[in-house]
């Protein structure tokens, strides 16, 4: 593979991501990858279900308490927004348009950024209320799901980060393309984890 | 690799094997680590019985004994079974679908350096005072409150290590799904193929349970988490829910590949095909899903009440029926076939009884009264070992005989090999049938000795001569792959002359390009098909012969398996000493930027030029 080939819009194949052998292989597997990420998170959020609400006598959060849908709410948006303008960003990779795809995955990864801000917002209130993490088998079992959650979205921030300054000068080519399709499926997927925690958490904790 | 520079010297050789990406030799490291594993294993396994030799022994402590059936049962699982079966799916896998190479050569040797450091990880805590105590299920209520590091060195090593694993099952999923030869459709595959495509989507689905539990457990001991400490709201049946649902499907993960291994066995020694192909696939495919559906039939006595237990039961005997299929397949396979009584048929004909037995036994405890009749008796001990023994661990030996001329070139003795086979054989039926009865009896697993008077001194004394037995036949196999490497006769593509699938109609080694040409395949057993039309060249290619792309090595995967490992360290001595929480940060960080090297770098490989193949294919031709 050439990596210094330019293409033109009308050269540039209609699937970049699955273009080559090696990029099947990648995008084949990265679908796998996920599916296990997917158990990964079920097995979080049942322990979580299991153990909400669970502490020592005496030293008790309640879901109810704890948590504040409007921060939670702005977090979300955010971070939904963020999957939207990835979209974006495919759409420009599609049509071989390097500098719009870069803009528009800037603007997804400033928007993951703020997600995170506020997420580390919330975590450290808690832990000034006197939620920590040792603090009942709830606080743990919430911030072992939650935190993983946002653990992937950091990693997802530098690879995206790293993806946007590695390939800053050379443009688009077969090779990263996938590259820039695997991370898109990543924020996506990453999406849809926060808005089964928004519900299994937040407004489950919140309803009762 | 490549003929360009070719360095001598014991440092290039060295390097070579750390930074391959060659899915052969990755093969052949899996088994060497496997294979000591195996041994240190089996060595713990003898101490055990020597120990429950005689009542009242005092040769062994308690607290001994408990850290020697941890680390067997933990170590035969996932640090020998596995990785030795890992090896001959990587050695076997690609040439059997006409592969060059697995999907991810880098992933793959990143699975395999997990694998050594996390198998490291776990046994260098023999000698930093304490090993694993709480048993290889590590029951909470146990592994939390274990003094010392023992159960820490558990969950990081396995952490480590089943990492490796489920890298290696992805690679090995889309090595299938994507890199098939033309003409190889899913229902031409080779059993063994088939078995280690769903034992992979098994590895998928199982281990992300492992890692979250483990993570907990680390959690608890190590970062002040409360999943279950039950005085902070914690639940320890939550670890054990999490422990069977990849535990379970574990055995599984274990067991496909060995029938893959019999199920190519048999039908070359018989020259007949494998009958009834498609019912084996359904079987395969069928099983693999019901070994999630069963996990809490290890917990019938836990107390989730009778209507669990039965739904558990029912699904459990299930599993006989699709395992019932294939046993008789086998045998169909061989009713009529001219059979060669060969090494590894020894093996595939004494597997049928050996694991019928351990089946049967299985479906007996399926029933959920009869369970809390044998609950922790050593009938669970005779049970499991049967059917890892009699099913997992006869397949390995089997195709350590039968692959060991395609891997190396050169071919075990077949007198040494059958004195191997029944040594161990005869060995492992004396030391573990007996175990049935001692469980009747009354005698309970996990007991460090016993007292004397309870009718159970013969059979303990039966069950460690015939484990003595079993050793002498792996000492036997070790001396015989020494001999066998000291001797190097080399042989032919197809040693065994019934080869069926395509690994046989290349090289014995193959070249690290597999194919000169990509092979046509034109049906399932497709060597046999091009053999029997009189095709001596092997088999027919699907395309001309042209310059073949092959993957770089790196050391990157040594490296970043090694920032791990140190991390695993820092982690366990964080708080107790003035370097942990440092090399904790330290080993994180230098795993991460050897990941981001490896993301920023671009390897694209490399092209082997058609001339050089030409070359390297009349050498070859001189030499016959």
């Amino acid at each position: 593979m050439d990596l210094n080939k330019k293409f033109t819009p009308e050269t540039w194949p209609d699937n970049p991501e699955t273009a080559t052998f090696e990029a099947k292989n990648k995008f084949v597997g990265f679908w796998l990858f996920l599916g296990g990420e997917v158990i990964l998170f079920a097995t979080l959020f049942a322990t979580y279900l299991a153990l909400k609400n669970k502490g020592p006598a005496g030293l008790e959060f309640s879901t109810q308490e704890l948590y504040e849908l409007p921060l939670v709410f702005v977090m979300t948006m955010l971070l939904l927004t963020s999957s939207l303008t990835s979209v974006y960003a495919m759409y420009h990779l599609r049509n071989y348009n390097f500098r719009k795809m870069q803009l528009w995955l800037g603007i997804t990864a400033f928007l993951g950024l703020g997600f995170l801000m506020l997420e580390v917002y919330e975590f450290t209130h808690y832990v000034q209320l006197g939620f920590t993490y040792g603090n009942s088998a709830f606080s743990s079992s919430f911030y072992t799901l939650v935190g993983t959650h946002g653990f992937h979205v950091a990693i997802g921030l530098v690879w995206i980060t790293l993806l946007i300054f590695r390939n800053a000068k050379r443009g688009l080519n077969l090779y990263n393309a996938t590259k820039y399709y695997t991370f898109s499926l990543y924020w996506h997927f990453i999406d849809v984890i926060w808005v089964f925690i928004f519900t299994a958490v937040y407004l489950m904790g919140v309803v009762g | 690799m490549s003929s360009v520079a070719q360095k001598k010297g014991f440092g290039a050789w060295l390097w070579d094997w750390l930074t391959t990406v060659d899915h052969k030799k990755i093969g052949i490291l899996y088994l060497l680590g496997g294979g000591f594993f195996f041994v240190l294993g089996g060595i713990e396994a003898v101490l055990i019985r020597i120990q429950l030799l005689h009542p009242n022994s005092d040769l062994i402590s308690a607290g001994l004994f408990n850290q020697l059936i941890t680390m067997h049962g933990t170590t035969m699982i996932f640090l020998a079974a596995m990785p030795i079966l890992f090896g001959f799916m990587n050695a076997i896998m690609p040439l059997q679908i006409g592969a060059r190479d697995v999907a991810f050569p880098f992933i793959n040797s990143l699975g395999l350096w997990m694998f050594i450091f996390g198998g490291l990880f776990l046994n260098i805590s023999w000698f930093m005072g304490q090993a694993p105590d709480a048993g290889w299920t590590s029951y909470t209520s146990l592994a939390i409150t274990s003094e010392g590091h023992g159960v820490d060195f558990y969950s990081i090593g396995l952490q480590i290590a089943g990492g490796g694993t489920l890298m290696s099952g992805i690679n090995f999923l889309v090595t299938i799904i994507n890199m098939r030869a033309p003409g190889m459709t899913y229902m031409r595959m080779p059993l063994f193929t088939w078995t280690t495509f769903i034992a992979s989507a098994m590895i998928l689905f199982a281990f992300p349970p492992l890692t979250i539990g483990l993570f907990f457990l680390t959690f608890d001991r190590l970062f002040g988490g409360n999943f279950f400490d039950h005085t902070m709201g914690g639940n320890t049946i939550i670890w054990e829910h999490i422990f069977w649902i990849f535990g379970h499907p574990e055995v599984y993960i274990l067991i496909l590949p060995a029938f893959g291994i019999f199920s190519e066995i048999f039908p070359t020694f018989a020259r007949k095909r494998l009958f009834g192909y498609t019912s084996m696939v359904f079987a395969t495919v069928l099983i693999g899903f019901l070994g999630f559906m069963v996990w809490a039939h290890h917990m019938f006595t836990v107390g989730l009440g009778s209507t669990a237990n039965a739904i558990f039961a029912v699904a459990t005997m299930a599993i006989a029926v699709p395992t019932g299929v294939k046993i008789f397949n086998w045998l169909l396979t061989m009713w009529g076939g001219s059979i060669k009584v060969t090494v590894p048929m020894l093996y595939a004909i004494a597997f049928i009884p050996s694991f019928v037995m351990g089946g049967v036994t299985g479906i007996m405890q399926g029933a959920a009264p009869l369970d809390y009749q044998l609950h922790d008796s050593y009938f669970i001990v005779a049970h499991f070992h049967y059917v890892i023994v009699g099913g997992v661990v006869l397949g390995i030996l089997a195709a350590t005989h039968y692959w060991w001329p395609k891997m190396f070139g050169t071919m075990l003795s077949e007198g040494l090999g059958k004195l191997t086979f029944w040594t161990f054989f005869i060995g492992f039926h004396m030391t573990f049938l007996i175990q049935h009865w001692l469980g009747f009896w009354g005698m309970p697993r996990r007991v460090f000795t016993y007292m004397d008077g309870q009718g159970w001194n013969a059979a303990n004394y039966i069950s460690t001569v015939g484990a003595f037995f079993m050793s002498v036949g792996v000492i036997v196999l070790v001396i015989n792959i020494i001999i066998t490497t000291v001797k190097n006769e080399r042989v032919g593509n197809d040693p065994w002359g019934d080869g069926r699938t395509l690994e046989w109609a290349t090289q014995s080694p193959p070249v690290y390009y597999n194919f000169p040409q990509t092979p046509l395949v034109r049906g399932l057993d497709t060597v046999w098909i091009e053999k029997s039309e009189g095709n001596k060249s092997g088999v027919t290619p699907a395309v001309p012969l042209q310059d073949i792309h092959m993957p770089h090595g790196s050391i990157i995967p040594f490296l970043m398996s090694f920032g791990l490992f140190m991390a695993g360290f820092g982690a366990m001595f964080r708080l107790e000493t003035s370097w942990g929480l440092s090399l904790l940060v330290f080993g994180l960080f230098w795993t991460f930027v050897t990941m981001s090297i490896r993301s920023v770098k671009d390897d694209l490989g490399y092209y082997v030029p058609k001339e050089e193949i030409l070359r390297d294919m009349k050498r070859e031709g001189g030499q016959k």
